[in-house]
């Protein structure tokens, strides 16, 4: 398991508006190409200097290629970053407010103490 | 000597800019008394007639993160470009250009590292809206320059909350021995409970008014020595999940200083958290 992937696929995804319509329309061609083509890199080298052996576990690379939110709160990805990346994609398609509330809906069944997200 | 001329801690609400800004039926129902609010605490830094802004806050993930994550950083550049795209598109936050003072800066760094803080620190340096929602509240015409102090509020392992006690105490003992004739106001925001990304989130109210009940007089009385009583980082997470920005509230009532009670106080009760402003004189608002 790689909560720190899981979290690099959302903070690389959400902060390119290219990226983030390419998940919205087909989340597992994306992520198949995030990480082929992603995971390795190291945010501040060039590509020379990537790295070679981060990789999602089957769960994870299916939260993500179904954009199962609340498998991903479980999982222990950031939950600021699920947020962020997930009303980035389909706010747009609730009324005001409506997105926050449904994603609150189905996190329902969660109770405290939360997964940890230390990475 | 450079003197501290007022204190201020508030929440970063990034609704606000929208919410104020919009007309006709795209303005909120609450955004009035919002912005009489606002405009009412930002007189508090206006009758201070402040220099200079170190402005404490935290990064979202925009430009720091898990590959290389500082605790405490100080920005020092000449200038900070502010708000990211992804600020841009759920917020409509503008980009924004704020002057840096880099000599405070320098200062900050060498001095607080002697004083015990291995502080991090970033010679190009993008601001997000922990930072620029101030500015827009208190001082919209982003006309002082700043010091940046960000805090990792938010990657956990966290610095424990009388750490940022500590380094409160100590930004203010730096900038009351700064050989500048400057008068400098320090702002930081955080937050009360919040939950983000949770099941609690985006509810009536914030997750647990009775925390933020608790929180606002701990600020308001300037009791650290309860509030560090009660406050750990595995409590934290009661409130909400996000809830240890509170963390900076805290850095801020180091700043103030111990039994020191706030010289203003308001709040707001908005949808899914309770905003909160507090100003403190520490020479008692002579100007």
């Amino acid at each position: 398991m790689s909560k720190y992937l899981l979290n690099k696929f959302l903070f690389t995804v959400d902060r390119d508006p290219d990226l983030v319509e390419r998940y919205r329309e087909d989340p597992r061609a994306t992520v198949t190409m995030w990480e082929d083509t992603y995971a390795n890199r190291i945010l501040n080298c060039t590509d020379g200097e990537s790295s070679t052996w981060l990789r999602f576990d089957d769960v994870e690379r299916e939260a993500l290629a179904t954009h199962d939110y609340p498998a991903l709160f479980e999982l222990g990805a950031h939950p600021f970053l699920t947020l962020t990346l997930f009303i980035a994609m389909f706010e747009r398609d609730h009324e005001p407010l409506g997105f926050q509330t449904e994603y609150a809906r189905r996190l329902g069944h969660m109770t405290l103490p939360y997964p940890d997200i230390a990475t | 000597m450079a003197e501290l001329v007022a204190v201020i801690a508030s929440t970063h609400h990034p609704f606000y800019y929208r919410a104020s800004t919009a007309t006709g039926e795209d303005r909120p129902p609450f955004a009035d008394e919002w912005v009489r609010k606002v405009e009412a605490f930002r007189e508090t830094l206006t009758k201070a007639r402040p220099d200079v802004l170190v402005m404490v806050g935290s990064d979202h993930f925009h430009q720091l993160w898990l590959d290389n994550m500082p605790q405490f950083l100080v920005g020092k550049a000449p200038f900070y470009d502010a708000n990211f795209y992804n600020e841009e598109r759920e917020f409509g936050l503008p980009r924004m250009l704020l002057t840096g003072q880099e000599d405070l800066s320098a200062y900050v760094l060498r001095e607080g590292l002697d004083a015990g803080f291995d502080l991090a620190f970033s010679n190009e340096l993008r601001i997000d809206h922990s930072i620029t929602c101030p500015i827009i509240t208190l001082r919209p015409q982003n006309d002082l320059p700043i010091v940046p102090i960000y805090t990792n509020i938010f990657a956990p392992p966290l610095p424990q909350p009388k750490r940022f006690v500590q380094l409160g105490r100590t930004i203010r003992q730096l900038i009351e021995s700064w050989p500048e004739n400057k008068r400098v106001a320090v702002i930081g925001t955080g937050h009360l409970s919040l939950e983000l990304g949770g099941p609690r989130q985006f509810g009536p109210t914030g997750p647990d008014p009775q925390f933020d009940r608790k929180a606002v007089e701990w600020i308001a009385s300037g009791d650290i020595e309860g509030c560090l009583a009660e406050v750990t980082l595995d409590s934290l997470h009661l409130p909400g999940n996000a809830t240890h920005g509170f963390m900076d509230f805290m850095l801020m009532m180091g700043v103030a200083g111990e039994g020191r009670k706030a010289d203003y106080v308001d709040t707001y009760d908005l949808f899914h958290t309770m905003e909160a402003y507090f100003t403190w004189y520490p020479n008692g608002g002579r100007s």
